[in-house]
């Protein structure tokens, strides 16, 4: 059997532990390996031959932390058996970190302690830094494309391992809380002067420099402050003068930036807080309790299937058409130097290929280079890279108003005004200029792929490729199958899309595709809202305690009120009878009347400043639209704001526009965040069961109108108790 | 159902923070309260069953069960105990009303009440507590500190700042009234020294040249920490999401202030006034405690009024003076508001905001001064309710008693 860890010894007495796991590029920690992990620590502890303990990785990177499959699997358990099997999992894992830490000895016992060091090669992250963490010494190479930290917040855990637990103790909360509540990694250098790790060394000195520690400790290395007589922690505890202001501030920030839907946060700070104000051990049975009960809320699991499992699959290409040989893109051309032609160009060439940036004349396609240049320097100066990389990148991008620069390139993505008659046009000059072999991609949000395909000489090489706002933080790439589209096509943008490090999603063609299939519905509920009377303040703020980033008003005033009355006229005129926001239309016809078009202008549903910054609803929408008396339950314009998106992501499976519930979860979860805390759409309606909703829609419809019909879909999971997620967790499981 | 009665209502000036009563420890002022009572009413040292003695920061001088002593410490007998009660700003009021039910419980014959707050020398907080840290508890309630609640007030009734700063002038106006005329002078008990030097005599914090311009000078003390660091309206508005923003109104010019004071109350019964031939001079009609919203935090005295005036089987119109404790502009008005109240007949003799609100004795202080309004302008029965701290509220009905009892 391969092991994970070996074990071996050395004639000066040194224990060698080594993280390897087979097949794997990088460490990850499974149920299995950590019992292995405690065989070699307790062969070493016993062995009276053994005087101290290396532990190491056989990787260029020390861990990239606990298997969170193992995690799923900890929930299920947590269901099937009870939450005291799954604090009984978490408390082995801290005594034998707690036996490492105090050396084999009992924690008041500090004669014969063994020392124990972390000698980290690389990336240390999650459980891979808080075994570290439970070492006397932590010894890191110095590599700066490192990454040390506990980013377990992100996929909505918390350090569970006593890493919360010894990190407050090691900084206090003030400085620890920067590296718990928000994840961020550090690079050894930032890690060593901000106390996460003791000592950073040349890479090829890692190994002897633990080495000539374990052999040089005294005693009094090997008892961690905690464990020493009057300790305090630093910055101070909750009762006290000093620590008090932290305390009171991080319950005010962690609730204003999770607004109650994200529990990982709230279970952190209870674990410190109620952790503060008792002896280390004490302390770490908290945290363990805390952890159980965020392993026992049915959103965690889906959270990290969604933001992390599928995420990653569908990141790999798992929806590649099969039988493709990879492509690589060297060349990229982009017609259309906006916002988003550069904000394209600029992720291709940061990614490495060179890229033709085109556009009607050399001024503008230059414009659009100065626009990438702006916007890498301000990265830059926020240290996100050198300014030599910054030189390299620019060096790739070639600014160019000829169409035959476009030669060569294996694919083009246009990216020029939203009109159909100005994208045709681009669609068939490029299509008559670059090769047959060449892909084209129309970059667009709302148009038909099928229409705008009849440009191209060669269907079968042409998709829509829907990128998002901002392009370079924007995680999320649509894209849009045609009827011809060719399944070539589809893995040559699969590719690119996985060389610029974004996640591809695959839609059929369709109507405003699935993005803006459920986006636009959310902003018209929103502005629906405001006509029928309800305050402005209570639709964008239940948006927001619903879990949405961004509130329909405000997101309508940033794309702007004439986009939202032109898409309206283009549904309307498609839909014919069977369009619905006609009172929708109202308000947004009132705004442009007004002259309100947006934050562009300085005014829309907001009022703006002079430097564009949102100052306040705007005080005319109250005038015109009657407040109602009294004004609905916040839970019921939650509820309308959420069901409109999810129904309508429904519909989208059961139309066949989506095609795999995890390009659904996970294209809403990085395409405009909805129900992030829940995993999205569908992992949500798993988590309340089908036919809760089902029942939830037919209140709405009765009220508000049959958009908020349930799909037959959905009627047919909630008869079948069907779930829509493989293993989607619901919270009748575990009552 | 025994009837239980105010026989008196002392208070001593309140000192402004830092000011004269600095150098009065909390246990002193208090017995020096206990042994005026005793000096003014005449009664024994053995006839009073329990001092119950509200006080809020019980650390350091003002723990360990004040109320015992400063019975230690005055005239009374070692063998009256003392107990220490807190609820917050209303301690005072709670120490009153349960000496007042224990007798019409028929449990004991009288009862000193009352309570002292030394907030210069004890600071407001220095006890600790878990609202504001402990995460469930904060983040569930949706924890502000009570500035905050009282501009939510502000916000959600609409009351401007404008408002609340002539609300503050006027407390300043009536209570320097009230001083001119001498209408505090039956009730004050100068603070003396141990060779009976006077410390002070008079009310310390007041302002009565305020002025509006003055006032619309000053800073709102929670904007920042509301604003920006670390941000409490954006939690007040996850919990009440209709609001937009939070107007900050309040400043220390239209809130109470911070001093240093006592006030004790001689409540008892029937009999007690027949045993030793001291006079009642109010009845106490009723008296309520209730818990309101913990975010606004200060709209407790409505839901407690009700309470008070439906077990009284009153109506507001049956009330004819009414004190209400002015924590913060806001409260009172938001009580005016809901009762649709004249602003005569609230506050008529200033409050907190001109005079302080020395926590602990406040309730017992505003008891003494409706019941000396009530005998100044012939009127029958008094309101009296606080806001608390942790969304709470408390109210007691007084009547006037007359002839001979």
């Amino acid at each position: 059997m391969m092991a994970d860890f070996h074990y071996s010894t050395d004639a000066d007495g040194v224990a060698t532990i080594t993280w390897d796991v087979p097949g794997r590029t990088m460490n990850i920690l499974r149920i299995e390996g950590f019992i292995e992990l405690g065989n070699c620590i307790n062969a070493a502890m016993s062995d009276d031959n053994v005087r101290g303990i290396v532990i190491t990785s056989g990787k260029g990177s020390f861990s990239g932390g606990m298997d969170l499959a193992g995690f799923e699997e900890l929930t299920r358990l947590g269901f099937r058996e009870s939450p005291g099997a799954v604090l009984e999992q978490m408390m082995g894992i801290h005594r034998l970190l707690r036996g490492l830490e105090t050396g084999g000895k009992a924690a008041n016992e500090f004669e014969g302690r063994k020392p124990v060091v972390a000698a980290i090669p690389g990336t240390a992250v999650g459980i891979g830094f808080e075994l570290p963490l439970a070492c006397h010494r932590i010894i890191c190479a110095d590599k700066p494309d490192v990454g040390i930290g506990l980013p377990e917040i992100k996929v909505g855990l918390f350090p569970g391992a006593g890493g919360t637990t010894r990190l407050i103790r090691k900084l206090g909360l003030a400085a620890a809380g920067p590296w718990l509540f928000k994840g961020t990694l550090a690079d050894p250098r930032t890690a060593l002067s901000s106390g996460l790790v003791d000592e950073v060394v040349e890479p090829d000195r890692l190994l002897e420099s633990a080495r000539k520690w374990v052999l040089e400790a005294s005693e009094d290395d090997l008892i961690k402050p905690w464990d020493r007589k009057g300790y305090r922690i630093p910055g101070g505890t909750p009762y006290d003068r000093e620590g008090f202001e932290s305390f009171v501030g991080a319950p005010v920030m962690i609730n204003s930036r999770t607004f109650g839907v994200y529990p990982a946060a709230k279970a952190c700070l209870s674990a410190i807080y109620e952790g503060s104000l008792v002896p280390f051990d004490t302390a770490i049975k908290i945290e363990a309790r805390w952890f159980t009960s965020l392993l026992m809320e049915p959103s965690t699991a889906s959270m990290i299937r969604t933001v992390f499992t599928d995420r990653k699959a569908l990141g790999k290409g798992v929806r590649r058409p099969a039988g493709i040989e990879a492509q690589r893109i060297a060349r990229l051309g982009v017609v259309g130097a906006g916002m988003m032609g550069a904000g394209i160009a600029q992720v291709a060439a940061k990614a490495g290929m060179d890229v033709v940036l085109l556009d009607r004349d050399q001024d503008r396609a230059n414009g659009g280079k100065e626009r990438v240049a702006g916007m890498l320097e301000r990265q830059a100066g926020r240290g996100g890279s050198s300014r030599e990389a910054v030189r390299e990148t620019l060096s790739r991008i070639r600014p160019s108003s000829v169409l035959s620069d476009l030669r060569g390139c294996e694919l083009v993505i246009e990216a020029v005004f939203e009109d159909p008659k100005v994208k045709t046009g681009v669609i068939a000059e490029v299509a008559a200029c670059a090769g047959s072999d060449c892909v084209i991609a129309s970059n667009t949000s709302t148009l038909p792929i099928n229409g705008l395909a009849k440009a191209a000489l060669h269907a079968g090489n042409f998709l829509g490729m829907h990128f998002f706002s901002p392009v370079d933080r924007m995680m999320l790439v649509e894209i849009i199958r045609g009827s011809g589209t060719g399944d070539k096509a589809v893995a040559r943008a699969i590719d690119f899309v996985r060389a610029i490090r974004k996640v591809p999603i695959i839609v059929n063609d369709a109507r405003f595709f699935y993005a803006n299939r459920c986006i636009i519905p959310y902003l018209n509920e929103g502005i629906r809202m405001v006509g029928e009377g309800v305050s402005p303040a209570l639709v964008e703020n239940a948006a927001k305690l619903m879990g949405m980033p961004v509130g329909p008003l405000q997101l309508v005033d940033e794309t702007s009120i004439d986009l939202a009355a032109n898409i309206a006229a283009a549904t309307k005129s498609a839909l014919g009878n069977d369009y619905v926001d006609g009172d929708v239309d109202r308000i947004i016809d009132f705004l442009v009347k007004k002259g309100r078009l947006g934050r562009k202008v300085g005014a829309g549903f907001y009022e703006y400043g002079p430097k564009g910054k949102r100052v306040g609803l705007w005080p005319g929408l109250a005038a015109e639209f009657r407040p109602l008396s009294p004004q609905p339950d916040i839970e019921e314009v939650k509820n309308r704001l959420l069901l409109i998106q999810v129904l309508e992501a429904v519909r989208s499976l059961e139309e066949g526009v989506l095609t795999d519930v995890r390009e659904g979860d996970v294209g809403a979860v990085l395409g405009w965040g909805l129900a992030v805390w829940a995993g999205g759409p569908f992992s949500w309606l798993d988590m309340i069961g089908a036919a809760a909703a089902a029942d939830l829609s037919h209140e709405l419809s009765a009220c508000h109108g049959p958009r908020f019909k349930a799909p037959r879909l959905l009627l047919t999971k909630a008869a079948n108790g069907e779930k829509f997620t493989a293993g989607g967790a619901t919270r009748s499981a575990g009552a | 159902m025994p009837n239980a009665y105010v026989y008196d209502a002392i208070r001593s000036p309140r000192g402004r923070r830092n000011g004269s009563l600095r150098e009065v420890s909390a246990v002193r002022l208090s017995a020096m309260m206990i042994d005026a009572v005793l000096e003014r009413s005449g009664i024994g040292t053995d006839c009073v069953e329990d001092v119950i003695w509200g006080n809020v920061t019980q650390v350091g001088e003002q723990g360990g069960c004040l109320a015992r002593a400063a019975v230690l410490l005055s005239g009374l007998d070692d063998g009256v105990p003392g107990v220490s009660v807190n609820r917050f700003c209303a301690s005072g009021l709670e120490a009153v009303n349960l000496a007042a039910n224990q007798i019409r419980a028929g449990d004991g014959e009288s009862y000193i009440a009352g309570g002292v707050e030394m907030m210069s020398r004890v600071p407001m907080g220095s006890d600790g507590t878990p609202y504001a840290v402990d995460p469930q508890l904060a983040m569930g309630t949706h924890f502000v500190p009570q500035g905050i609640g009282a501009d939510i007030i502000a916000t959600e009734f609409g009351f401007s700042r404008e408002q609340c700063d002539r609300y503050a002038m006027e407390s300043q106006r009536r209570a320097a009234t009230a001083w001119n005329e001498g209408r505090f002078s039956g009730s004050i008990v100068p603070v003396k020294d141990h060779n009976g030097i006077l410390i002070l005599g008079t009310d310390e914090h007041i302002r009565p040249e305020t002025c509006m311009q003055a006032l619309a000078g000053l800073e709102p003390s929670f904007r920042t920490i509301g604003e920006s660091m670390p941000g409490f309206d954006r939690v007040a508005i996850m919990k009440y999401p209709h609001l937009e923003r939070i107007e900050h109104v309040h400043h220390p010019g239209n809130s109470s202030g911070i001093v240093d004071g006592a006030a004790a109350v001689l409540i008892g019964s029937d009999g007690f006034g027949r045993m030793t031939e001291a006079r009642p001079r109010a009845r106490v009609r009723s008296c309520a405690r209730v818990g309101s919203d913990p975010t606004i935090m200060l709209t407790g005295p409505v839901p407690a009024a009700r309470t008070a005036l439906e077990r009284a089987g009153m109506t507001i119109d049956d009330i004819d003076v009414f004190e209400i404790n002015e924590a913060f502009s806001a409260v009172p008005l938001r009580f005016m508001q809901a009762f649709d109240l004249d602003t005569d007949r609230v506050n008529v003799n200033g409050g907190a905001i001109a005079m302080g609100h020395p926590l602990g004795a406040t309730g017992a202080m505003i008891l003494g001064t409706a019941l000396d309004e009530l005998e100044r302008s012939d009127g029958e029965t008094a309101l009296i309710a606080l806001c608390v701290g942790g969304g709470m509220g408390v109210a007691t009905i007084i009547e006037r008693v007359s002839g001979t009892k």
